[in-house]
């Protein structure tokens, strides 16, 4: 199944390579990745899709833990959240065939952002059906795609689960103690009470 | 130690001044509280060597780099201070690998130091350039390259935390040249790393502690599994009061040996792959399994679908990586083990224990002291024979650094660990030539203890170079080469399993004696069983090192043995009528 991770991390060089090197040393295929900035300096966001056996979550996120540049991992699971892609498409169009993509475009809500004498490039974000429909269209309607290049899954989770509430729990989280008789940290709670909003 | 510096000294630690990078380097050691490290100088570490005499650390002068990680793993696991270890950049670096994996994989903490060529020319393929960050990252805990005097201080004492902490490992630390040559200020109390965070999601919460208790309590057949991680958490004493209180026998991985005492009533020795039987067995037939620090190897489980079938296991562990990693557990238990038992004890009242520990004591037979003492002198010296005399003669007292074979396999049977941190081997990786570089690490850690090598005629050979280590260093370290004219253990399995075709097995050596000489140690070759303990105790009597050449029998085999991917009942037993036993129903 695809596991999806977010995971804060410190905004330093060669932290890509130990989040990818754990992987490839756990045989783990990564099915994208998307690294930005954040909302807080010094830390990038990750957003990371794995095809793993259903039970390996707890692996991949203790694993990522056990880095030292790595901040605070979610395991996104089943939980509420949104996701999106965004793709660039260049398809091969001359004047008299760009009217029937300029309609697809449209009932995809895509954007034509480009546009050349043999060529136009559309813009579409959503999920990952979404984008795969439009090509699946484009590909049926014998339209020639000359390029294609897609982000990969960005995911955040719906409602309160910002990462400003995350930093807030784990910060409440560093002062407890962490070994016995504490209270569960909120990453141990059933995915139910995850679910907002 | 302060007494020797004067005010103004680069090496007082704790007054801000403005050093050059290397001087950072010892100044931070000094700091840390290092007084010896092990390393081989080069173009790249220069500035550090140069800069070295002006700080109370003694340097010793290794032949071959991947000693010097050795030494500082063996100075580590001796100790259970930070051992420290410095190459030159490019082979020097290269060479550090295997014992940086070495140390990985059995969580020992040791800082790696190397020079790396200057940062105007990294990835330019300069002289001696190699990226041994890119090469260390997946064998060590972390690492680091630093490319300005001013991040040496603060990076090396997150070295030294992030060794220590946790579930301990190696730490690399690749320094540029020219980041040892700046300056930069120095304050060893400002560049204190931030509070170390634990792994987040580490939890022994109150209901699941409850749960353990109770699962202990009803349990008719508990077994408690003690791995290294008692020693690395201290946690000795929580772990004999839990196998007292619930009177529940105790038995030890290879690198938990020494965390239970061997003497005690309710230990059962160890278990896996060349374990007793009877540990084993108890495993096999347990309703309940408590591992307190151990991982569940694949050398101590077996072919794991079929491992212990019929008990819950309790995992106690500090890394949450390893829960249900090999091995699906029942209750999860993750933080520092002494503290998790802490919190553990006050829940569980006295249990009583009786019938199981019959049960085991039947399945033992006579033979639960693998007592070979007894046994007639056939004219053969078997290597148990070597090893059981070398315990009573040491009065199980030394530290036992061992090799890898099947020699380490017979040392664990027939020497009795009491103490923590009396055996020194490599577990997880089963590194050859571990076992001389890591003795001087464990002499040099622990001037006071007795030191014993006790190695193949295979693995001895990968690293004797070091044996003028010793000689220069004036070490007391004494050597038993338990020589079998083999790759023993390699043998065994072709013996086993590919019909004693001994492929590339046979091994021919110089003679140890002589060579011990060219290094001005002395030594002895012992052939008969008689000869054992007047050599040991020449040896134990000689001020300063010594070497006996061991000439045992050439085709002997550990026994019992659980074939790879098998259960743990499935064990090969010596056949009848040998001359050593491993049951006593086999005289
Ligand atoms: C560096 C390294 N190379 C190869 C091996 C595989 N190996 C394991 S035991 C062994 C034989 C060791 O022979 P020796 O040192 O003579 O010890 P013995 O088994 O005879 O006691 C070998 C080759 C290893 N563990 N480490
Ligand atoms: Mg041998």
């Amino acid at each position: 199944m695809l596991h999806t991770f977010v995971a804060q991390v410190e905004d330093r060089p060669g932290v890509l390579t130990r989040v990818a090197s754990l992987f490839r040393r756990l045989s783990i295929n990564i099915v994208s990745v998307t690294v930005g900035r954040s909302e807080r300096a010094g830390v990038s966001r990750m957003t990371l899709v794995a095809e793993a056996e259903p039970g390996a979550a707890h692996r991949m996120k203790a694993s990522l833990y056990k880095l030292e540049n790595v901040l605070d991992v979610d395991d996104i699971g089943q939980t509420s959240c949104v996701v999106r892609e965004l793709a660039l498409i260049k398809v091969a169009a001359t004047p008299a065939t760009r009217s029937h993509i300029f309609e697809l475009v449209e009932v995809f809500r895509a954007r034509v952002v480009d546009l050349a004498p043999e060529s136009l490039m559309i813009e579409i974000t959503g999920v990952q059906s979404k984008v795969e429909g439009l090509i699946q269209v484009l590909t049926d309607s014998e339209d020639r795609i000359l390029e294609i290049s897609r982000t990969g899954r960005m995911v955040m989770r719906r409602g309160q689960h910002t990462s400003r509430v995350l930093e807030a729990m784990s910060a409440q989280n560093l002062d407890g103690d962490f070994v016995a008789g504490t209270k569960p940290r909120p990453d141990f709670m059933p995915d139910k009470s995850d679910l907002a909003s | 130690m302060s007494d020797t510096r004067k005010s103004g000294d680069p090496s007082s630690p704790t007054q801000a001044a403005r050093l050059t990078g290397a001087e950072i380097v010892w100044a931070t050691l000094d700091g840390e509280g290092v007084r010896e490290v092990f390393g081989y100088p080069g173009g790249a570490i220069l500035p550090v060597y140069d800069a070295m005499r002006k700080f109370p650390i003694h340097h010793i002068l290794v032949r071959h780099e991947q000693g010097a990680a050795h030494m500082a793993d063996g100075y580590a696991r001796a100790s259970g201070r930070v051992g420290v270890c410095i190459a030159t950049s490019g082979p020097g670096a290269t060479n550090l690998v295997t014992g940086i994996a070495t140390a990985m994989l059995d969580s020992i903490p040791i800082v790696c130091i190397t020079g790396q060529v200057s940062s105007k020319v990294l990835g330019s393929d300069a002289f001696q350039e190699v990226d041994i960050t890119g090469i260390t990252l997946p064998v060590t805990k972390h690492n680091y390259l630093v490319t300005k005097a001013e991040d040496i201080a603060r990076v090396l004492r997150e070295a030294f935390q992030i060794a220590a902490s946790g579930r301990p490992g190696p730490v690399h630390v690749d320094i540029t040249k020219d980041a040892q040559q700046a300056t930069a200020d120095f304050d060893f109390a400002a560049a204190a790393p931030r509070q170390y965070r634990p792994h987040p999601m580490l939890s022994a919460p109150a209901s699941s502690l409850a749960e353990a208790s109770r699962m202990i309590l009803g349990s008719k057949r508990p077994v408690i599994l003690a791995g290294q991680g008692i020693l690395l958490s201290r946690a000795m004493e929580q772990v004999r009061t839990l196998a007292e209180r619930a009177q529940i026998p105790v038995g030890c991985t290879l690198l938990g040996l020494g965390s239970f005492p061997a003497s005690h009533p309710l230990s059962l020795g160890m278990m896996g792959m060349h374990g007793e039987t009877w540990v084993n067995h108890a495993i096999q037939e347990a309703d309940l399994l408590i591992a307190c620090g151990m991982r569940f190897d694949d050398r101590v489980t077996g072919l794991p679908s079929t491992y212990a079938p019929n008990a819950k296991k309790i995992h106690i562990e500090i890394d949450p990586s390893e829960i249900n990693k090999n091995v699906a557990v029942d209750i999860a238990l993750m933080g520092d083990l002494g503290e998790v038992l802490e919190s553990l004890l006050p829940l569980l009242p006295k249990r009583d224990g009786s019938a199981w520990l019959r049960t085991i004591e039947g399945m033992k037979g006579n033979a639960a002291v693998r007592d070979i003492q007894n046994l007639p002198d056939n004219g053969h010296l078997y290597a148990a024979h070597v090893i059981n005399d070398l315990w009573r003669a040491t009065n199980g007292n030394a530290i036992v650094v061992t090799d890898v074979g099947q020699h380490q396999m017979w040392e664990a049977q027939y020497y009795k660990h009491n103490e923590p941190r009396t055996l020194i081997t490599s577990g997880g990786l089963g590194t050859m030539g571990f076992a001389l570089p890591a003795a001087i690490g464990a002499k040099v850690a622990c001037p006071d203890k007795e030191v014993w090598v006790v190695a193949g005629d295979g693995g001895f050979q990968m690293t004797m170079a070091e044996l003028a280590t010793i000689a220069q260093e004036k070490l007391n370290v004494n050597i038993a080469i338990i020589n079998n004219g083999y790759l023993g253990m390699v043998r065994q399995w072709q013996e086993f399993f590919y019909e004693k075709n001994y492929q590339s097995t046979p091994i021919l050596s110089p003679d140890f004696v002589k060579l011990a000489d060219a290094f001005g140690i002395p030594g002895q070759a012992v052939t008969t069983r008689a000869e054992v303990l007047t050599a040991v105790a020449t040896a134990r009597e000689t001020a300063g090192p010594y070497l006996i050449n061991f000439m045992v029998e050439q085709e002997d085999s550990v026994y019992p043995m659980i074939p790879a991917g098998k259960a743990l009942h499935e064990m090969i037993h010596r056949p009848p009528r040998s001359a050593i036993v491993e049951d006593a129903t086999d005289i």
